[in-house]
């Protein structure tokens, strides 16, 4: 793959192939938005880049797997990290064997738990930003993640997580429950509360 | 087919005729009436009070500007919901008297998904966009996907146009303070830092509305305060905005509702739409904020589609939400 080759474009960053030290990298470059001011656009840009990376850190070391990070450029907004050479768990999850199936979700759950043992909320858990690569699953994009250790975060955390997998799995959406199975196995608190509230939010929504 | 469309959800009583040529909507009468309070927020009691005295000779002006006589219209629709308990009964009662009266079909329609559907059919090469709708007590991010119209993101709490008008009473401004605060904004020049809420792709305002209120007691310039005001929650708003259109890989953006009227908001979504290669679409004012010819377009489309309803079956729905509506109406 060629350096600078564009990975992946979304609403707020670009994700770049390129190399850190001979190793294959990922850059992901938060845009600038022409439509905000400056003051707004470099606050967001800097603030957002340097949370990323914290908790990008943070989750590795609650022994969940993430990408490892090479550098970070708080000014131009960009995080260089490591290349996975894995599949979107998006991707595969539909043709897996049910038993593999299960596993993943099982481990999926784990890894959530680990986060979450860490006070550590991602903000966007779904199957697009999960990398299956040597036989972990790796958790990617924190860009909307936040540390917090409430359990209304954490069910919000989860209740995400559970209208992917029931729009983009919708056959499969046994699956959330074998996540809740590995969850509640690794969470060092009560994982009743959490599932709890991911009732209670689900019964907020608005004019609901 | 003609339908007239009343509208009753908040302040505004409404009545609009529309007559579909070639699938594209024509307007044939869009008569508005605001109830404005003297003071405070809207009181329900007194806004539906005010529709009930107005109802009647809004539907007959409706007639008279669209040149035609009831008898020539085939079908009664009504903004069935989200909104005031009282104004939505106001409303649907009228509605159901009048289709008895002229014997025809009712129909009652989701006023979000109205706001959608109006773009789509009086706007040329605007055919499936995300819609970004903002109004006093709606903040909603919709499109179609996989069968429905789905919210992508919302308010947490409270509407931006709530928002705006919130803080324009705390400083003293009348009601609409949309308008005002937008050419206060345009005097200001120093931006003050204020919240910047979103979670996901859903937004919250009371953060900022009451740091907003503090630097005001504090002594800050208001036309700075309200240019910080309108560059943060617009920011947040085309962002969210943004985000929904990279999830559902759509190209085309609508802006609806009353504070789609406001330059600066339409500008920043403008240049956001630039900058993706995506279309930017706003119907005309009296299109965008609360209408009739917008319910009676949805009634009219509904009921093409095979839709009915039965007058005992047409009451209202303050909670009606947008991914509730069964849309048959479009393919998949």
């Amino acid at each position: 793959m060629e350096n600078n080759k564009i990975l992946y474009r979304g609403a707020e960053a670009e994700i770049c192939y390129c190399h850190y030290n001979g190793n294959p990298a990922v850059q992901k470059r938060r845009v600038k938005k022409r439509y905000r001011i400056k003051e707004i656009d470099k606050k967001l840009i800097s603030l957002r880049t340097k949370e990323e990376a914290k908790l990008i850190a943070d989750s590795r070391r609650q022994g969940v797997s993430v990408p490892i990070i090479y550098d970070v450029d708080l000014k131009e907004g960009i995080i260089t990290m490591e290349y996975l050479n894995g599949d979107r768990i998006k991707d595969i999850l539909n043709n897996l064997s049910e038993n593999k199936r299960n596993k993943i979700c099982n481990m999926i759950g784990e890894s959530i738990a680990k986060l979450h043992n860490g006070n550590i909320i991602h903000g966007d858990i779904t199957t697009s930003n999960m990398i299956l690569c040597n036989d972990g699953i790796h958790f990617i994009d924190f860009g909307l993640g936040e540390k917090n250790g409430e359990t209304e975060a954490q069910g919000v955390d989860l209740h995400v997580l559970m209208e992917a997998i029931n729009s983009t799995h919708s056959k499969y959406s046994d699956c959330f429950k074998y996540v809740i199975d590995g969850y509640s196995k690794k969470l060092k608190k009560d994982a009743s509360q959490v599932l709890k509230k991911i009732d209670e939010i689900v019964k907020r929504g608005r004019y609901r | 087919m003609k339908c007239i469309g009343i509208e009753g959800t908040a302040h505004t009583i409404a009545a609009g005729i529309v007559e579909d040529k070639s699938s594209k909507c024509q307007v044939l009468s869009n008569i508005i009436k605001i109830y404005r309070p003297k003071q405070g927020g809207i009181h329900p009691r007194e806004a539906a009070n005010h529709h009930a005295t107005y109802v009647a000779e809004i539907i007959k002006e409706s007639f008279l500007k669209a040149g035609i006589d009831s008898s020539e219209i085939d079908l009664v629709a009504f903004s069935k919901g989200p909104g005031l308990g009282p104004c939505l009964r106001t409303a649907a009662t009228a509605a159901r008297a009048l289709s008895l009266s002229i014997e025809k079909p009712i129909i009652g329609v989701n006023h979000c998904v109205a706001h959608l559907e109006i773009g789509i059919g009086t706007l040329d090469n605007c055919t499936d966009p995300v819609l970004l709708y903002t109004s006093g007590a709606n903040t909603q991010v919709i499109a179609f996907a996989e069968g429905k119209y789905r919210v992508f993101g919302e308010t947490l709490d409270i509407g931006i146009g709530n928002c705006i008008d919130k803080f324009g009473r705390s400083v003293g401004l009348e009601f609409p303070c949309g308008p005002k605060i937008e050419k206060l904004a345009e005097m200001g020049s120093k931006y003050i830092e204020l919240p910047y809420s979103i979670k996901g792709m859903d937004i919250a305002f009371s953060g900022l509305l009451t740091a907003s209120e503090q630097f005001f007691k504090n002594g800050e310039r208001l036309e700075n305060i309200c240019y910080s005001i309108q560059e943060t929650t617009f920011a947040a708003l085309t962002e969210v905005t943004e985000r929904a259109m990279a999830h559902t890989e759509k190209d085309e953006v609508l802006l609806g509702g009353g504070v789609a009227s406001n330059a600066r908001l339409r500008e920043m979504v403008e240049t956001m739409a630039c900058d993706r290669g995506a279309r930017c679409f706003v119907p005309q004012k009296d299109l965008c904020i609360d209408n009739g010819a917008m319910i009676a377009w949805l009634g009219l489309i509904m009921y093409k589609s095979g839709l009915r309803m039965e007058i005992k079956d047409s009451h209202i729905d303050q909670r009606f939400r947008t991914d509730m509506v069964e849309v048959n109406w479009r393919g998949k």
